[in-house]
């Protein structure tokens, strides 16, 4: 690919379209780099930098929903059938002094693909057939915020992008009033903004977080008991006596200042994040709360996600809310769930989590599917890491890198699959072995976007999502 | 030497040999792990079953798994010592002499629990099972005595890590002086600042950039050492006296500011983030600390009297253990330990061990990270993966910090395990910090208290009688109420122990004390705590930070003060080079050393690894004064730069590590907030007493609405002194990159996002200051026309505006009073909201927001 030639980066920084000053900084990183070493970065020379960008090739997925379970769910209690650890249960395990722990629930066999899920999952498993289920994942370090981290931007180390983020770079947003990638009611914890920043990518890259009905986020924080629809989902999205068209003619005066303040200092990325934010803010305003509003949607549609029942109202709205911001166009969505840590009360903590989310995943679901979006929308379900199949005190289960499953569906994904194994206790994966870096290659193959060609110039070399690493795992593309 | 070895004989430390002997003293495990002493007065008869029914059967059905050379020792446990056996393993003593119900191992051999059963491929036959038995009635007579010279099963955990290698390490070294570099052109320089960074500029063959002009400097200047905008008044004395003479008024404005009280409020919250300053436990229950606040203040002031970065560290580790002259300063040595006490809690924590060596570790993450640099945490599970620190410095560390007593309050309750008391302080408030009870409230306080417990007592003696009447359902609902009442009387009863019987509030803080009976940490197999090996490793250092003048630890005391000696010395490499480090980031937005709170393998080299050194030495030769390093740095000429952006130089340099200009910056949180006030007119430069949480007291955060009505209450103080209840940052600071006070952190995140946009076009905090700030200058000031505008860009900027922003501005009113009034406003509603929202669009400009 072609760097972007300088002439055009000054053609650009005299244009008065919004964005036009990521174009001039990305042009002036890649001539940096280049001095440095001769490589190419992005897929093509973005106009706008949220402008939607072609892939590298075609890619069944649009769009990504992201379900993330925080804490890391049982994964021999979910999606990992084994009944040897169940057979063997209370026998010693692998650690010391450790007594394996079956799983307290039943497994049944699901669809026509006789997928093995576990019965704390029943809507779930109605489909079974659209699931590719991940049995071989495992990941670096047995440790929340590290493995959060690095289930989120490939790497707990250093300060990396997030995959929403790289995501939003590669591909751009359809539809500029929206944030490109919002994360619903992110936790705090597990290193809290890292998990949707943008690191050295430009900031307009970065997830918006957006408070509804969430377990984790900070308004539900604030007011343990927020069940006060009222509220505005992100706080100061209405001005209290400005009427529209004053607040723009207001907004232009704020742009005319920090433009004439970019004419002094001829080259401010940061200062065209500015312009950039309140324009986005701006639009924002109206098309958050038109596309939060749940008023207009069926009585059919809210029962099938849910929402209404005590348990499954937060998470199901929640998803709902994702579809909707799916259908208007937002590349990425994460919905954070937890808490998973279930080091104690197992049982009662497992039933907990999988009621509040199971029948809003299943609506989720079917309700892609009827709308004809389940094809080019990827879903996704994970935790950080997966959980020992020994005991830790009576009922719980401590952390577990080793092995772990996830899995995905729609989005070019084949469905009723499942690949990968651990071994017959699910200590650790020995089958189709997954590491999270494969899995990142996987999202951005079924995006259409490689991996190995996703990259961003930095301080002299050209980073990606993977590092070195990362295979696509073909054998769950469609 | 086997190298493996080093780290459990601890002789790289090279401590005088009575310490060494002193941190092995024969069977203080023992005694430590329960007194459980086997006396010697068995018979010889009894000895001689022992050997000749009992140790061949050990040998032959347990050494395989449980002796000191076994291939791989199991649960933790091992049986070829007396006292090995006696202390148990992961699970528990194996044998308790005369007691076959808590003896374990004839537990396990009886096959009576299916949990466990050993050996575990066979069961033993009766007649041995007879033999263990009969020994255990007896007494477990037993002479096998521990081997000599370390403990054998330290081999199996013990570390592979050269220390002396990792010493090589350029952070380990002792900073070097270096010749101050030959320059292209000297005249430029002003400090040996200048001299380093010049010759790195070129070495490149770049130029620095020319001085920058005195109005933007003089408000650079203002926002980096006191946090607060300077005012018009301000502005234009500095660039009138730096027209005439420049060194001097830089001199004699430099010197102003850093005595300023607001110096301690910009610098002292630095170090707040580095000490993850909050007012509440966080996590899971998040109870409120109504003293914390007391640590903030001792912060500030001790900032603003420039004490001594060496005492400054030795108080905030070891204040306890320093000798004070008089009240007042005890008092303040005491406040200082709360250092250690405001991190974050999992107060929920059924097992209290955990919850022990769970604080402890924070306690050491928090410490190391912030003096050293230093992730000591990391080898808490196993030896650090990329530093050379062995899983047994950490446990030396740990037993420093096990033997003292963390004070922190918070009521007991059903989700509170772990409530403590405060301290009381020697020295009286000077003046109250919440208000005292009346006679009759006091007695009220404690006739509630005392009623609620007793009805705790009665409702107990209720459930408990309908459990043994087999009435579950109301056992149950009795037991409920139960926990509901435990709840309410634990608040009350923290909430009665702020004050003395008579009402007067007692001054109470966080803290620190030793806990009066030191011991030595276990080494707990991958961190965790019921997975204990058997030794204990001497308290002590980090090997690799080595300074030579370590001191032993007395058996009497936790270790602490020397801890804090052993961080301060001068011969330690790492302490003076981390904070000068933080100081140069605090200034510049970029450390010298990128990577401020990790000088490990894994963090990032120095760009200028001389200058470091260089400003590391003269830190402690002028006696640790961090306003002396300030100083030294504000008045080079490399801080002087003009921030213009230059393609050529960009080009050679993107990241400006080279120093070729001042890189801009966005005003931090507290900064954008102050100086939002400060435009307005209405920020208090007066430090409140205390904090909204001291007010609201005792108790759990979410809990009623009372306490988040007082937390979200008008404070005009400055942002340093809004509370910071965590998961609960107001959201002027947390919208800002405020940094997550869950975590230390010497370096925040800047973001741009719309969030931030919402907040400045939309939020009631603006608003009512831009409201402000258009009376300040209508009614106050009695200003109009092009008058106004120039103010209240004076007040926003520092400047008057261009002509190209007048002709703008006077645009903009045109416009917005034509739209407003054609949408049916009246026009003097109109020409208000006109004069509000262009002050609400200079608040909101880059221009405001940025320094360059």
């Amino acid at each position: 690919m072609n760097p972007t030639p300088l002439f055009s980066r000054r053609s650009a920084l005299q244009s008065t379209s919004a964005g036009f000053g990521y174009l001039a900084f990305s042009a002036l990183s890649t001539m940096a780099a280049q001095k440095k070493t001769a490589s190419a970065s992005a897929p093509e020379a973005p106009v706008s930098p949220l402008a939607p960008k072609p892939s590298h090739f075609q890619g069944k997925a649009k769009r990504v929903i992201f379900l993330c379970m925080r804490g890391a769910p049982s994964h021999v209690d979910t999606f990992d059938y084994k009944p040897i650890l169940n057979r063997d249960s209370g026998k010693t395990g692998e650690r010391p002094g450790s007594k394996l722990l079956g799983s307290k629930w039943d497994f049944q066999q699901h669809g026509q693909s006789g997928q093995w899920i576990s019965d704390l999952y029943p809507n779930v498993a109605r489909h079974a057939d659209d699931l590719a289920i991940l049995n071989g994942m495992h990941t670096d370090i047995p440790n929340h915020p590290q493995a959060t981290i690095q289930l989120h931007t490939g790497n707990f180390q250093f300060v990396r992008p997030s995959l929403g983020a790289w995501t939003l770079y590669g591909l751009g947003t359809e539809n500029d009033s929206l944030p490109g990638f919002v994360t619903i009611a992110p936790p705090n914890g597990a290193g809290g903004n890292q998990n949707f920043g943008s690191a050295f990518l430009p900031a307009i890259y970065q997830g918006t977080p957006i408070d509804i009905g969430g377990s984790g986020g900070l308004r539900a924080r604030f007011s343990r008991n927020n069940n006060d629809a009222s509220k505005e989902p992100i706080s100061n999205i209405k001005n209290a006596r400005l009427p529209k068209d004053l607040q723009r003619v207001q907004l232009d005066y704020i742009k005319s200042l920090n433009m004439e303040k970019l004419k002094r200092d001829v080259h401010q990325p940061e200062v065209e994040g500015v312009i950039e934010s309140f324009e986005l803010a701006f639009r924002m305003q109206d098309e958050i709360p038109e596309v939060l509003d749940l008023s207009d949607e069926s009585a059919e549609t809210l029962a099938l996600y849910g929402i209404g029942e005590t348990d499954t109202d937060s998470f199901g709205r929640q998803c709902l809310a994702a579809r909707r911001m799916a259908e208007a166009g937002v590349r990425f969505i994460e919905l954070s769930h937890g808490n998973w840590d279930h080091h104690r009360n197992l049982t009662q903590g497992l039933e907990t989590n999988c009621g509040q989310t199971d029948l809003p995943i299943a609506g989720l679901l079917e309700d892609l599917k009827r709308r004809d979006m389940l094809d080019d929308t990827l879903v996704m379900w994970s935790g950080e890491f997966g959980r020992t199949p020994h005991s830790q005190g009576t009922d719980g289960r401590d952390h577990n890198n080793k092995g772990f499953s996830l899995w995905m569906a729609g989005g070019g994904v084949k469905g009723g699959v499942r690949h990968g194994a651990t071994d017959d206790y699910g200590y650790q994966a020995v089958d189709g072995k997954v590491h999270i870096h494969d899995w990142h290659a996987t999202i951005l193959h079924l995006l259409g976007l490689d991996h190995e060609r996703l990259t961003y110039n930095y301080a002299g070399r050209n980073f990606r999502l993977t590092d070195v690493h990362g295979n696509v795992v073909k054998e769950i593309l469609a | 030497m086997n190298p493996s070895s080093i780290s459990f004989s601890r002789a790289a430390l090279s401590l005088p040999l009575a310490v060494f002997a002193l941190a092995f003293p024969g069977g203080s495990a023992l005694a430590q792990s329960g007194g459980m002493m086997a006396t010697a007065d068995h018979t010889p008869e009894q000895i001689e079953f022992f050997e000749s029914r009992i140790r061949p059967a050990l040998v032959k059905h347990c050494y395989e798994c449980h002796a000191s050379d076994a291939e791989k020792i199991k649960g933790g446990l091992l049986l070829d010592t007396r006292a090995a056996s006696l202390r148990g393993g992961d699970t528990g003593p194996s044998i308790v002499p005369h007691d076959l119900d808590e003896s374990l191992l004839y537990v396990a051999i009886t096959y009576e629990d299916s949990h466990l059963e050993m050996p575990p491929k066979y069961k033993l036959d009766d007649e041995v099972i007879a033999d263990f038995r009969k020994w255990i009635k007896m007494g477990a007579p037993d002479p096998r005595e521990e081997p000599t010279g370390g403990n054998a099963i330290s081999e199996k955990y013990s570390s592979s890590i050269d220390i002396e290698e990792g010493r090589e390490f350029w952070a380990y070294q002792k900073p070097r002086k270096s010749k101050i570099p030959e320059v292209s052109h000297p005249d430029w320089t002003r400090t040996e600042i200048d001299h380093f960074v010049l010759a790195g500029l070129d070495s490149a063959g770049m130029k620095p950039n020319p001085d920058t002009d005195p109005t933007t400097l003089v408000r650079r200047l203002f926002f980096d050492l006191v946090g607060l905008p300077p005012t018009p008044t301000q502005v234009q004395s500095f660039v009138k006296g730096y027209q005439a003479d420049p060194e001097k008024t830089l001199q004699k404005t430099v010197d102003a500011l850093l005595a300023s009280e607001h110096f301690g409020e910009r610098w002292g919250r630095h170090w707040l983030d580095v000490a993850r300053y909050a007012e509440s436990t966080g996590r899971e229950t998040n109870a409120l600390y109504p003293y914390a606040w007391r640590y903030r203040d001792y912060v500030i002031d001790s900032f603003n009297a420039d004490k001594p970065y060496d005492r400054f560290i030795q108080e905030q580790v070891a204040g306890d253990l320093l000798p004070a002259e008089n009240p007042r300063e005890e008092s303040e040595m005491m406040v200082a330990t709360g250092f250690l006490a405001i991190g974050t809690k999992g107060l929920n924590d059924q097992n209290t061990r955990r919850f022990k060596f769970d604080l402890v570790d924070e306690q050491i993450d928090t410490t190391t990270k912030a003096v050293l640099a230093t992730t000591v945490a990391c080898a808490r599970c196993h030896d650090h993966k990329f530093d050379p620190i062995p899983m047994s410095d950490y446990y030396a560390m740990a037993g420093v910090f096990l033997s003292s007593d963390t004070y922190f309050g918070t009521p007991a309750g059903v989700q509170n395990r772990h409530p403590t008391s405060l301290i009381e302080l020697p020295a009286p408030d000077p003046e109250p910090v919440i208000p005292p009870l009346s006679q009759g409230q006091a007695i009220d306080l404690q006739f509630q208290l005392d009623r609620q417990l007793q009805q705790l007592q009665e409702l107990q003696a209720t459930a408990a009688q309908a459990r043994r009447s087999g009435n579950a359902e109301e056992a149950q609902r009795l037991q409920l109420q139960t926990l509901r009442l435990r709840s309410s009387s634990g608040i009350l009863q923290a909430q009665s122990s702020r004050y003395a019987a008579d009402g007067t509030p007692i001054p109470l803080a966080m803290g620190v004390l030793d806990s009066g009976d030191p011991f030595d940490s276990q080494l707990l197999i991958r961190g965790e705590e019921a997975n204990a090996v058997s030794e204990r490793v001497p308290r002590g250092y980090i090997q690799v930070v080595h300074t030579g003048d370590e001191e032993p630890i007395g058996e009497s005391e936790s270790g602490r003060l020397q801890l804090a000696h052993w961080m301060t010395s001068p011969e330690n490499p790492l302490t003076a080079r981390v904070m000068t480090n933080r100081i140069w980031h605090w200034i510049f937005g970029q450390g010298i050393v990128s990577s401020v709170d990790n000088f490990g393998s894994t963090g990032q080299q120095p760009s200028h690894p001389e200058l470091l050194d260089q400003l590391a030495i003269r830190f402690i030769e002028k006696n640790w004064s961090v306003k002396s390093v300030i100083r030294e740095i504000v008045l080079s000429r490399t801080y002087r730069q003009s921030s213009d952006f230059s393609e050529e130089k960009f080009l050679e340099d993107p990241q400006n590590a080279l120093l070729w200009r001042s890189a801009p910056r966005r005003l931090d949180a507290e900064s954008l907030r102050d100086a939002v006030l400060a435009a307005s007119g209405q920020l208090d430069r007066e430090r409140p007493t205390a904090s909204p949480v001291a007010r609201i007291g005792e108790g759990f955060v979410g809990r009623g609405g009372r306490d988040q009505a007082s937390l979200s209450e008008e404070i005009l103080h400055r942002s340093i002194y809004l509370p910071i209840v965590r998961d609960l940052v107001p959201e002027s600071l947390a919208l800002f990159d405020f940094a997550d006070p869950s975590l230390m952190s010497g370096k925040r995140d800047v973001t741009t996002v719309p969030s931030q946009a919402l907040y400045l076009m939309n939020s009631d905090f603006i608003i009512r200051n831009s409201d402000a700030m258009a009376r300040r200058l209508t009614q106050q000031l009695e200003l109009r026309g092009p008058r106004l505008v120039t103010t209240a860009f004076y007040l926003a900027y520092g400047r008057p505006p261009t002509e190209e922003e007048g002709r703008k501005t006077a645009a903009y009113i045109e416009r917005f009073l034509d739209t407003a009034i054609e949408g049916g406003m009246s026009e003097t509603d109109a020409r208000k909201l006109a004069i509000t929202t262009f002050c609400q669009s200079l608040l909101s400009s880059a221009e405001f927001r940025y320094l360059n």
